[in-house]
């Protein structure tokens, strides 16, 4: 393991312990936060009961919707976009103000067209998520040297061929990049919107819980979408890795 | 003497006025006959549109006057079917091993897999790379990616392979074992070379006959014929008359290159 890879575990586990002395020493009292300890045994027997496991799943379904819709719409959207310079550039400036724009503004919206089902909360993830995919796509198609796409030509492949054998595995290091956002982005999205107004997932048993003091529910559930990500964000983050060093620039 | 294989006539390029900007005169016109089977060279100085010549006669360009032909059959803006490209920049796809990106240049060929990975084989270990088929680009010299490169393209069996200044980014003693690699792919291939450098010493080395083009816009003003023998290596740069091929295309490019500095007429 490597030094920095200790420093990065040694900060964590810092604050984890801090945390911890805090809590026992009741500088943060009970009813704000239970001790870490008392949180992972809690997430412990959350797991183990199987309580709230349709929720996760209803949940992590609508994220997973969110996320995919999101990242294959942006990155075929991205690749079009690159080809019509015109197009794109009446797009950039909505693309630059774009997280400007409080997206959860419309959730209230959404509802009344779609109800209060998933559609909704997939729609805010989807919405989030999207733009980032497309300006990271972009931006790693700016990138291909215009040799590869000569190279492309030469070897007689059509714009399409191009793009799937040449320019998008070129970017492949920005669509990882893409994927981490829209990741993050469909787990805000969705969530967020369940806290806001719905009947189910893991963000409204988190508000439910809030609202009724139940730290027992509240912090393990918190946990759970914690790691996930982190989870989520590390093999992602891996691959990335495992790419940047085969090309000599990691 | 060979049949011409690619012929320009009165070719000219002109590229239009950009934005606030106005269109530029690039090449010609030029007429230049390439016959089958021979190395040819063409030298300029920088910006006289040697590069715009060689993407005409790849087909990446169309011209803007004038016709090309490659063995009888007018070249427009598609790619000819048995034309290669080496192009100077790293052409190597990072995420592929040699083994793969040698194989692209298949790709669109009717052929099996399994016969796709054996000329890979043999083109991989005609250019001393059978050591390295699984190794990626990045792990490789300057030199041996340029060598991949060259690979990709002679492994679909081009009868003409257009080199664009394919050695420009190596140093010097790599330059000259590289030039050996190409005389010995030109020789084993029976395919027409034709190679665009700056480098005088270069075109002289390799070619069987060199065009010398002026400043831009670029026409031919010079061909001089080496009359190399065909089995031949860079120690050919040790004949007395290697030195006066040389001489005599500096004399006439040097007035060119000066009128490129803004110098023309300058005898210093």
């Amino acid at each position: 393991m490597s030094a920095l890879r200790l420093y990065q575990i040694a900060v964590i586990a810092g604050f984890i312990l801090l945390l911890e002395a805090l809590c026992l020493a009741g500088v943060i009292d009970k009813i704000t936060m239970p001790a870490p300890h008392i949180i992972v045994r809690d997430f412990i027997q959350m797991l183990l009961a199987g309580r709230y496991f349709g929720e996760i799943g209803k949940s992590l379904t609508n994220v997973l919707v969110a996320f995919a819709s999101a990242y294959v719409v942006g990155v075929v959207t991205g690749t079009i976009l690159h080809s019509y310079r015109t197009a794109r550039d009446i797009l950039d400036p909505l693309f630059a103000t774009y997280y400007a724009i409080p997206v959860f503004a419309f959730y209230p919206l959404f509802i009344v067209m779609f109800g209060l089902g998933d559609g909704p909360q997939v729609l805010i993830g989807f919405m989030l998520a999207i733009v980032a995919v497309i300006v990271t796509t972009l931006n790693g198609l700016d990138r291909v040297p215009s040799v590869l796409k000569k190279t492309a030509r030469v070897n007689g492949l059509n714009a399409l061929q191009t793009a799937v054998r040449v320019t998008l595995p070129f970017c492949a290091p920005y669509l990882l990049t893409a994927a981490k956002l829209a990741l993050a982005y469909a787990f805000i999205g969705v969530i967020g919107s369940e806290f806001i107004m719905a009947r189910s997932g893991m963000g409204y048993e988190i508000s439910y819980a809030y609202t009724n003091f139940d730290n027992a529910t509240m912090y393990p559930l918190i946990l759970l979408i914690l790691l996930l990500s982190i989870a989520a964000n590390s093999l992602l983050s891996h691959w990335e890795r495992v790419l940047l060093s085969r090309r000599g620039q990691k | 003497m060979s049949a011409a294989q690619v012929t320009l006539r009165g070719v000219t390029k002109v590229f239009p006025a950009g934005a606030g900007g106005q269109a530029v005169h690039a090449l010609g016109p030029i007429d230049i006959e390439i016959r089958k089977s021979e190395f040819f060279a063409v030298v300029g100085p920088s910006g006289c549109g040697k590069s715009t010549l060689l993407e005409l006669i790849a087909g990446l360009t169309a011209p803007t006057e004038g016709e090309i032909k490659f063995e009888g059959r007018t070249i427009g803006e598609n790619i000819p079917d048995g034309v290669g490209v080496v192009f100077q920049e790293d052409a190597c796809f990072p995420w592929l091993n040699v083994q793969q990106n040698v194989e692209f240049g298949l790709r669109q060929k009717n052929i099996g897999a399994q016969e796709k990975a054996r000329r890979a084989a043999a083109v991989i270990d005609m250019m001393g790379l059978r050591d390295f088929a699984r190794t990626y680009p990045a792990q490789l010299s300057g030199g041996m990616r340029q060598r991949v490169c060259i690979a990709r393209t002679i492994v679909a069996e081009p009868r003409l392979i257009l080199l664009d200044e394919p050695f420009g980014a190596l140093d010097q003693q790599t330059r000259l074992l590289m030039g050996d690699e190409m005389l010995r792919v030109w020789r084993q291939t029976g395919a027409t070379v034709f190679l665009i450098t700056h480098a005088l010493d270069e075109a002289a080395m390799l070619a069987d006959r060199i065009v010398v083009m002026s400043a831009r816009p670029g026409k031919a003003i010079d061909l001089v014929e080496t009359s190399w023998p065909r089995e031949r290596d860079s120690r050919i740069v040790e004949r007395e008359t290697f030195g006066a091929i040389t001489s005599r295309l500096w004399k006439t490019l040097r007035e060119e290159s000066l009128k490129t500095m803004g110098r023309a007429g300058s005898s210093g």
